[in-house]
């Protein structure tokens, strides 16, 4: 399989309009001139980092040139990428297992990817070799269990379900009880997708999160936020309120196979330190590998990989 | 919540008052918290520089500079300049004068076609219709069974054919819909990237032989800059005459809607407010100015009172 970063690229060259062009075309051969600032931060932004994220990459970036003074504009470019790597951080080792067995949540708003990911990531810890179970605890969508169902088939997995309707609580609290009666590994559970604006869901998930570590103290183990890598600053304020309601342990950030580029998530390790764990590249079961910072911030610049 | 940006202009104007009489460089440099504004609000970056290009030449005229609350002759016309990018009035689905109406639902993962499909079909209903839905989503596991869902609660047959490809089912629902008398078709295609050229190529083809009266684009309302890229490629390969913002009853701006309508010209038909399937209304102009501004929830409120 190609590396992170070749991914990640395969998306963005594929539109004309890519970012990579564009910042070549601007900085290649080009002396540096403070008036690029401004190409940079139209960059930036269309990467939907935000203004504040924005505003504290260039600080960085303009104190880094005053102390250098690179004069290609490409130096300044990789100044850059070195300033946007060190802000970000990724999870030491996102597969890691704490708890026996060990809970995982899944949470988001609507649509962007929560159970396609909780069946890429049983698929690929049972690979890792353990044993692992799914709980559909998204009781409310139409056909979300049958939706997790299938992805149990394919990862090789069962699932525990209710009947639409159920108290999503009651099928979390299920599936801890299959996982721990089993003597599994892991059991990782879907919820339905919810606004964070809409207190009542919210509740719900909080109710969710503590019917679990009745059963499992210390569970939920990981609660993974699922950002859909085309959503722009609102995720920034999902992040906040999800962060409030279930104590956020990770992102997961997908659809990075399209051209967006998920700068939000970047924005949301700034205000709220919480670290990237995957990333989501596609439909297929494989489609889904860890947070290289590294890999990102260079397809994020439309850079090469490093040799 | 009160009005961020009103405020911000209010002391941005308030400071320069202090010194004395308002100037052109002045209302530009008060310009700049709009456009952190709008950005804020996932307006796209370039369509942000062109829109406060045409903001400026009106703002910086007499008007402004000689009015007593700057703040709000100046919000006064980036609203104006926002409802007239968005249209001015209410537009709707088209039917068809030969019936049946063919209606496709596209656009990226996630984005809300399969809800809006049984959404639209259930108003077409009470406005006397009799649609169809087409399961044409042969990807997604479980899709078919998610549209088959709604569709029974709001008693819309579902034309669905094990191993079929999207185009031979596109050709079963016209068959149906003679067949069992409907007037309107209403295609739920599968979730794609702008960037598959196979799966473009797949929607190309369902239109070639079946071809649409409306396309209409769905894009949820949460979208950032990547709108623009996906609603130009969409509109490059199909036909499209709509857009279908979703999830609007979240908090985000939703200033991709103001993108889309930039760059593609395509006008917002409708938008969806609910996960419920009467959760479907007739796009508003005005109001998606306020929202974009930060005013929506005062409108809301209003109507609601
Ligand atoms: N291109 C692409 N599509 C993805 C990715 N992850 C998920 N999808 C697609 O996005 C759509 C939504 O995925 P789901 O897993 O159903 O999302 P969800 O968060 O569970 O949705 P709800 O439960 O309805 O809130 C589906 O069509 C998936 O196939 C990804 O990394 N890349
Ligand atoms: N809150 C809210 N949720 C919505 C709205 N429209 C759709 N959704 C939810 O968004 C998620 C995705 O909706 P779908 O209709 O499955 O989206 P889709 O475009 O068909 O997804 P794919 O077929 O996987 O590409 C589901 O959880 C829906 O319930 C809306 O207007 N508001
Ligand atoms: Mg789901
Ligand atoms: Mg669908």
């Amino acid at each position: 399989m190609a590396g992170f970063f070749e991914r990640l690229r395969q998306g963005m060259t594929k539109t004309r309009t890519g970012l990579g062009d564009k910042i070549r075309a601007l900085v290649g051969g080009r002396q540096w001139s403070d008036s690029l600032y401004d190409d940079l931060e139209e960059i930036l932004y269309e990467a939907d980092l935000g203004a504040q994220a924005v505003e504290s990459i260039l600080d960085q970036l303009r104190q880094r040139v005053r102390e250098s003074r690179p004069e290609r504009a490409e130096d300044v470019l990789d100044l850059l990428r070195q300033v946007m790597v060190s802000m970000l951080e990724s999870m030491p080792n996102p597969y890691e297992l704490t708890g026996t067995p060990a809970i995982w949540l899944m949470v988001g708003v609507n649509g962007t990817g929560k159970t396609t990911t909780a069946g890429k990531l049983a698929e690929r810890m049972k690979r890792r070799g353990h044993s692992v179970i799914l709980g559909a605890a998204d009781t409310f969508r139409a056909a979300a269990a049958e939706q997790l169902m299938e992805w149990g088939r394919r990862a090789g997995v069962d699932v525990v379900h209710q009947v639409e309707g159920a108290d999503p609580a009651a099928v979390a609290f299920d599936t801890v009880r299959a996982a721990s009666a089993r003597k599994l590994d892991l059991a990782v559970i879907d919820t339905a997708g919810r606004l964070h604006n809409k207190a009542h869901l919210m509740q719900e998930l909080g109710k969710i999160a503590r019917v679990v570590g009745r059963e499992c103290p210390g569970a939920p183990h990981q609660v993974w936020l699922v950002i859909d890598a085309t959503t722009g600053q609102n995720g920034l304020e999902q992040a906040r309120v999800f962060q409030e309601a279930v104590n956020v342990t990770g992102i997961v950030l997908t659809k990075l196979d399209g051209t967006a580029k998920g700068g939000v998530a970047f924005a949301i390790h700034q205000a709220l330190n919480i670290p990237i764990g995957f990333v989501g590249v596609g439909e297929k079961l494989d489609d889904l590998m860890t947070f290289d910072p590294e890999g990102y911030v260079r397809a994020i610049l439309g850079m090469e990989e490093p040799h | 919540m009160f009005d961020a940006l009103t405020e911000k202009l209010q002391q941005t104007f308030k400071r320069m008052r202090n010194k004395g009489r308002l100037t052109e460089a002045d209302v530009k440099e008060a310009l700049r918290e709009v456009r952190l504004a709008l950005l804020e609000a996932d307006v796209n970056f370039k369509v942000v520089r062109e829109f406060l290009g045409r903001v400026e030449a009106r703002a910086v005229g007499q008007d402004v500079l000689e009015s007593l609350t700057p703040d709000q002759a100046v919000i006064r016309i980036v609203r104006d300049e926002l409802i007239q990018l968005m249209g001015s009035h209410v537009e709707r689905v088209h039917m068809a004068s030969n019936p049946p109406t063919v209606i496709y639902m596209v656009g990226l993962q996630g984005a809300g076609k399969t809800t809006a499909s049984a959404k639209l079909a259930r108003m077409l209903r009470h406005q006397g219709r009799q649609p169809l839905l087409v399961a044409a989503d042969i990807y997604r596991p479980a899709a078919i069974d998610q549209l088959k869902v709604l569709a029974d609660k709001i008693q819309v047959p579902v034309v669905t054919e094990p191993s079929k490809t999207p185009v031979e089912l596109a050709e079963l629902g016209k068959a149906a819909s003679r067949r069992m008398a409907k007037d309107v078709i209403i295609i739920d295609t599968a979730g794609r990237l702008h960037v598959d050229d196979d799966l473009m190529g797949e929607l190309e083809a369902m239109n070639a032989r079946i071809p649409a009266n409306e396309m209409l684009l769905v894009v949820d309302a949460m979208t950032g800059q990547d709108a623009v890229r996906v609603a130009e490629a969409f509109k490059e390969r199909l036909p499209l005459t709509g857009v279908v913002m979703t999830k609007l009853d979240g908090d985000a701006r939703g200033g991709a809607a103001l993108s889309i309508r930039e760059v593609t010209q395509l006008p917002i038909k409708l938008v969806g407010s609910g996960e419920k399937l009467e959760d479907l209304e007739p796009f508003n102009p005005d109001r998606m100015a306020s929202r974009i501004l930060g005013m929506g929830d005062i409108l809301t409120l209003i109507e609601k009172a």
